[in-house]
């Protein structure tokens, strides 16, 4: 062993100049990052859960799902402008998306950065796969978003190239392709498996579980999420597939 | 029992290190692992080489000294420390990967040891109790509700060896950091630096560049002192406290 390496096995500690944070503040914390991560989750929760409500008048016919339609755009009328109360609904859950990406983001250069020396070998003892699939089910989920918003809301773009004005079928005609089916299924997928750790996570991140049984309920409301979200959803694109659903 | 192990090899912090393979004989099951690893280094003190640097002191499993990343677990296969963890753990002829943990914030010294200094600084910035010098008062003058005083002795059971950061996928020392601000914010004594504590702490492990939790609950079973996720929902709800509160 060289004089050099010596000098090396007897230092304690590498840093010579260890600095201790002054001025620290609650909100600059990446806590604040997870709360706003959490709240913002909950909004979804909160969308999903009445966006598929929705989705479920398709059960109704025709008329029930696009009298449904037309009544988000006239609810709070003569109050509100038409489609009023739907762009505030709207703003809400662009603001929360444009909070939940950001802060996923900065919370994910921050993860890669605190380990820059992958280990060779890695073993999972506990975790699950939906929270080892957050980040990826979360890029999963935006792009099915784009997709989405594309074929019902903003572009009305109908695969099977029929008629786009009429909501019911604009539905129906996209179900029927048995691929979109299967692509509107493997994002449901990948939302059950975000909402799955998504909501204990949100729940743990606000403080909200600190005994076992308050544990247990937020694990139970994860899968009782996962489970009625993603498939109240995807009954409706199975329906018309099998023909339950028709025009 | 005979093995071959693949250990990272690294000379001092600035080197570049690489995984070295060595071939142990007549290993035996109630060895310790350290005890087995004396085995290799006499081995390589006969033959002139350097011997491989790990980290060691108490080998009673209570000081939080060793800290080796074995076959991708923390600890090793079972829910103990390093010094704890015996040869009847493994099998003969088996392949063990033995390497530092790895975090930023824990820079590697030498092969197998890193700098942990980072988390004195987490105690440094907030996780103590002022007292004023003088004679110690009476114990029992300051009543504790019984469920808290067991549950900040169950958490005060940390040793701070840094087997959650090694474990976690986001390089986050959470677990560590709740157990402290439970252990401390349970107690009457903690009380009066309670919310300065949670801020100055969770800056200090930011600033150390730990990465931000995610709720997956690696850290917790790799724990070899068992403590509960429910230690990172107390730390976000007195995170949440002192938002509220301004600081």
């Amino acid at each position: 062993m060289s004089t050099t390496d010596v000098k090396w096995v007897l230092v304690a500690t590498t840093d010579s100049r260890p600095t201790l944070v002054k001025g620290s503040r609650a909100s600059r914390s990446t806590i604040s990052l997870k709360l706003m991560m959490a709240v913002s989750g909950l909004v979804f929760i909160g969308f999903v859960l009445s966006h598929m409500y929705g989705n479920l008048k398709a059960f109704g016919g025709e008329e029930k799902f696009n009298d449904y339609a037309e009544h988000l755009r006239t609810i709070g009328e003569p109050l509100l402008p038409e489609s009023g109360l739907l762009w505030i609904l709207r703003l809400g859950l662009i603001v929360s998306l444009v909070v939940h990406v950001t802060s996923a983001l900065i919370l994910a250069r921050r993860a890669r950065a605190a380990r820059p020396v992958k280990y060779a070998v890695k073993k999972n003892r506990h975790s699950s796969i939906s929270s080892r699939t957050m980040r990826w089910g979360g890029v999963t989920i935006l792009v099915f978003l784009v997709w989405h918003l594309l074929n019902f809301s903003i572009g009305k773009v109908n695969p099977a190239g029929g008629e786009t004005d009429n909501p019911y079928t604009l539905m129906v005609d996209t179900f029927d392709l048995w691929w979109m089916t299967i692509i509107y299924l493997v994002a449901m997928t990948a939302l059950a498996l975000h909402l799955h750790h998504g909501t204990w996570s949100a729940a743990q991140t606000l403080g909200l579980t600190n005994t076992a049984a308050s544990r247990t309920r937020a694990k139970l409301a994860g899968w009782v999420l996962a489970v009625v979200v993603a498939g109240g959803f995807s009954l409706v694109p199975l329906s018309v597939l099998l023909g339950i659903i028709e025009k | 029992m005979n093995l071959t192990l693949n250990i990272w090899r690294q000379a001092h912090q600035d080197a570049a290190g690489a995984m070295h393979r060595y071939h142990v004989t007549d290993i035996s099951e109630d060895m310790s692992f350290l005890e087995m690893l004396d085995v290799l280094n006499e081995d390589l003190n006969v033959k002139g080489e350097d011997p491989v640097a790990f980290d060691h002191d108490c080998r009673e499993g209570i000081c939080g000294s060793c800290d080796l990343m074995i076959d991708g677990q923390a600890h090793g296969p079972e829910v103990t420390t390093t010094c704890q963890l015996h040869m009847r753990s493994f099998t003969d002829g088996q392949e063990i990967t033995i390497e530092p943990w790895r975090a930023n914030a824990f820079p590697v010294i030498k092969d197998l040891i890193v700098d942990r200094s980072a988390f004195d600084r987490i105690i440094q910035a907030g996780g103590y109790v002022s007292a004023n010098t003088g004679s110690a008062p009476e114990a029992n003058s300051v009543p504790a509700p019984r469920d808290k005083a067991m549950r900040a002795f169950n958490v005060a059971t940390c040793i701070g060896c840094g087997a959650c950061v090694a474990a976690c996928p986001n390089g986050s020392a959470s677990l560590f950091l709740g157990a402290k601000i439970t252990h401390l914010g349970e107690l009457p004594q903690g009380q009066p630096e309670r919310y300065t504590r949670v801020v100055d702490m969770v800056a200090q492990h930011d600033h150390e560049g730990f990465g931000g939790c995610t709720n997956i609950g690696e850290c917790s079973s790799a724990c070899p002192k068992e403590i509960p996720l429910d230690v990172i929902s107390q730390l976000n709800a007195d995170l949440r406290t002192a938002l509220r509160q301004g600081r």
